[in-house]
């Protein structure tokens, strides 16, 4: 498949008032491509999204979206769908009039696509409920179904993964997987690395408006640098006798409460290996080795200032 | 491949949808409900009871016919229901995009900010109308259901036959419609100039609340048909024989002027918001700016223009005129309660009604509204050849509306009801409603002669003649 490209984005800024919500950022996708946008609270995800979507307008630098300069607000080349600040959808209405009136408004009446739309994100069962009470993924999805309707050239979705349950998650992944193989550009955001990583071939972090990274997601790993570990042995006191006499490897102050028998350590992967073959060879039993975070959240967390030290251990108790 | 700029949704999707949304709200399904039910409900439980709504012009017929019971719920309508109707729907229906935050999604899908505007104005306008229309319908229902299809008196006291009834009390409906879409525009601009900000919708309510406190005051004749709540009013005017339609069609004129001026003010700011900006709450500024000073200004050139064209001047309400309309629904009555008491029929032609009237103390001026207005009716009693009076106190609200009440003698309008061969009837002669013609312009000196020279006026009202409705000319002018 030939790769045009979808967006081109060179300088944008965008401030409000005294705030810069947008400084310089550049920003390439080419259609089938799922393009992560990573940064954390403020740094101007949704600014930037809502720019692609034609909601606001850039204060300087150059946009083109489907071959289209884009300079006024609320007019964007047609095959542009998805939503920033919450979907927009009527809680009177039920799911599928709200679908049904957006399909209509946009000119395709082909009643079969508000059916395949909703199929497609699994709503199909609540389609007769009116949205007032969906839950936030719910409304989530319906949104994406309402981009579903007139297969977007470019997706645009910002937080998608918030408020959805590992069922909803399925269903959005699947949609979004889809749509990039046969040929749609997606843009999508996130706060956190760990949601994108399943889905992006390309990310681009942000932080306080700037963009710190752009690129592939092995690049992405590649700048994470020395990792920490968490080390669960069976006599933690001999382990940290031991690490502390390995070169190369740091052994990070300890923590009290539930974690106070793990220890952190911080090196290069050879010096990891030094370390295990010494605590078998004292008798020590290794009962749990994983890094703190993932090689791509510690290359976000490092890149955007967000870290600090080692980062909260998730998901590492067994 | 390149991209194309997407054409606007086409006016009949946006109409649509529109409407869709707004019949979805539980408010707008209530109030359907309740202007479908109410009336109806009002109308034949009133009829029932012996205590009639008698401060309400056509209260006191509630018994007699059931068109009466549609003209209460009208009048009652135009004083508090209609513009508050008007507040619900129209104040609400730019305001609810945001509340909601749909604003972009919709513009982004419709593509064209006119289209969103025509289609929720045209929406909301769908709404109000069906709700007028189940007030309308509702309460005549009722009223044929409790009462039945009988002629009704008007405000001059002449009879009209069913039919024409039917055909007046419809129009009568229908002209309320003119200042209705006025509220509407006004509800429509409060949406738009204030946002989120609940004061949008309270907009039409406090100019109705502004109205009604001016109509309560003796404001000139001129100044109140300048005001767009005056066809609210004038509609009564075609309850009378020749209809008063110089007063009626200015009001509606002037509804009109409103509607289109306070529609083209919110169709300008709608154009000029920014919808970028998630933050807008309307500002009181703007609204002072943008609303409430041209159409300040809109009631003083109308005021201009009125004072310059027509004949209003004053309070419009002079002794006259007063005389004159007394006379003349007297007449009516008499003969109404000569036909209920089984007497030979007279004509008011015979009667040659008079009254003389005399607004409260010599000094005081005999002009102008005042419940200090006192009158005696004389007229030729059939087949002997003496004159009867009988004494009245009126009070005249500057709207032209009075009430007389019957003070003497006994034998006339002292009591409630009258011994007829079928049982007691309510006397028509102890109390009774009048309308003058704040336009009409009768010099001093002819009052009577009108009333002399009946037969040979071919508009002149009488018991044969009032069985078709016909819509006369403006009463001519000096
Ligand atoms: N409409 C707005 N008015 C004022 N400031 C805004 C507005 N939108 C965003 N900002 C500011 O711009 C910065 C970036 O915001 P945003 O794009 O929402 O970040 P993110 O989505 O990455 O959390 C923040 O500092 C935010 O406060
Ligand atoms: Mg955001």
């Amino acid at each position: 498949m030939q790769r045009s490209p979808v967006v081109r984005a060179r300088g944008i800024t965008k401030s409000f008032g005294d705030v810069v919500a947008l400084d310089g950022v550049d920003l390439d996708v080419a259609s089938g491509q799922v393009h992560g946008l990573v940064g954390p609270n403020g740094a101007g995800k949704t600014t930037l999204l809502g720019l692609l979507l034609g909601l606001a307008v850039a204060d300087g630098g150059s946009l083109e979206i489907l071959g289209t300069p884009v300079g006024r607000a609320l007019a964007v080349p047609d095959g542009v769908a998805g939503f920033v600040d919450g979907p927009g959808l009527y809680p009177s209405l039920t799911a599928r009039q709200n679908l049904t009136a957006l399909a209509s408004l946009r000119g395709n009446a082909d009643g079969g696509a508000v059916e395949r739309a909703l199929e497609q994100v699994g709503l199909t069962d609540v389609a007769d409920d009116r949205i007032r009470g969906f839950s936030l993924g719910m409304r989530q999805r319906l949104g994406l179904a309402a981009a579903l309707l007139t297969t977007p050239r470019l997706l645009v979705l910002d937080e998608p993964a918030n408020g959805l349950d590992p069922a909803g998650k399925r269903h959005v992944h699947r949609v979004i997987t889809e749509l990039a193989a046969n040929g749609t550009a997606v843009v999508l955001s996130s706060h956190r690395m760990d949601d994108l990583a399943a889905l992006c071939s390309e990310v681009t972090v942000l932080a306080t408006g700037r963009v710190v990274f752009s690129g592939p997601l092995s690049k992405l790993a590649a700048e994470s640098g020395e990792l920490d570990y968490r080390l669960l042995t069976s006599d933690p006191a001999a382990a940290h006798q031991v690490a502390e006499g390995v070169t190369g490897l740091g052994v990070l102050p300890g923590r009290d409460g539930p974690d106070a028998d793990v220890l952190v350590v911080r090196g290069p992967v050879p010096a990891l290996d030094e370390l295990v073959v010494r605590l078998v060879g004292d008798g020590v039993a290794i009962r749990e080795l994983a890094p703190v975070v993932t090689p791509l959240e510690a290359a976000f967390l490092a890149l955007t200032g967000a870290g600090g030290g080692p980062g909260p251990t998730e998901g590492g108790t067994r | 491949m390149t991209a194309t700029q997407a054409r606007p949704a086409p006016m009949t999707r946006g109409y649509r949808f529109e409407l869709v949304k707004l019949l979805s709200q539980w408010r707008v399904r209530l109030l359907l409900l309740v202007c479908w039910i109410a009336p109806a409900a009002f109308v034949a439980a009133v009829s029932q009871q012996s205590m009639l709504p008698t401060d309400t012009v056509f209260g006191r017929w509630m018994h007699a016919t059931g068109w009466s019971g549609s003209l209460v719920v009208l009048d009652f309508a135009c004083s508090w229901a209609l513009p508050l109707l008007t507040s619900l729907v129209a104040g609400d229906v730019f305001a609810a995009e945001d509340r909601l935050g749909t604003w972009r999604h919709l513009l982004v899908a419709v593509r064209s900010q006119r289209r969103i505007f025509v289609a929720k104005s045209l929406a909301s306008l769908t709404v109000i109308l069906l709700l007028v229309a189940g007030l309308a319908a509702s309460g005549i229902a009722g009223g044929l259901l409790a009462v039945g299809n009988e002629p009704l008196v008007g405000l001059d006291g002449h009879l009209l036959a069913p039919a024409d009834a039917a055909g007046t009390v419809l129009l009568a409906w229908a002209c309320v419609l003119a200042p209705t879409l006025a509220f509407a525009a006004v509800g429509l601009l409060g949406s738009v100039a204030l946002g989120r900000s609940p004061m949008g919708l309270l907009m039409p309510a406090l100019l109705a609340l502004v109205l009604q406190l001016a109509q309560l005051l003796p404001l000139p004749v001129a100044v109140q048909l300048a005001l767009p709540s005056h066809a609210f009013l004038a509609w009564r005017g075609l309850f009378t024989s020749p209809a008063q339609t110089g007063p009626l069609l200015i009001g509606l004129v002037v509804s009109l002027v409103w509607a289109v001026v306070a529609a083209a003010l919110a169709y300008r700011l709608f154009l000029r918001r920014d919808f970028t900006d998630l933050a807008y709450d309307g500002s009181g500024r703007r609204v002072l700016v943008t609303g409430v000073v041209p159409l300040a200004g809109l009631v003083a050139l109308t005021f201009a223009v009125v004072a310059a064209v027509t004949p209003a001047h004053g309070s419009g309400i002079e002794r006259a005129k007063l005389q004159d309309s007394l006379a003349t629904v007297y007449a009516h009555l008499y003969r109404l309660q000569a036909r209920e008491l089984g007497r030979p029929d007279v004509t008011e032609a015979r009667l040659k009604t008079t009254a003389s009237c005399d607004k409260g103390s010599v000094r005081v001026a005999d002009e102008g509204p005042g419940n200090d207005w006192r009158c005696v009716v004389s007229w030729h009693l059939p087949g002997v050849d003496s004159v009867g009076s009988a004494i009245y106190q009126l009070d005249v609200t500057a709207d032209g509306r009075y009430v007389a009440d019957g003070d003497g003698p006994k034998e006339v309008n002292g009591y409630f009801q009258v011994r007829t061969p079928t049982g007691d009837a309510p006397n028509p002669l102890w109390q009774f409603d009048g309308d003058v013609d704040l336009l009409a312009d009768t010099p001093e000196g002819t009052v009577h002669a009108s009333h002399a020279s009946a037969p040979a006026r071919p508009g002149n009202p009488s018991w044969a003649s009032s069985r078709t409705y016909r819509p006369q000319n403006p009463p001519p002018r000096g």
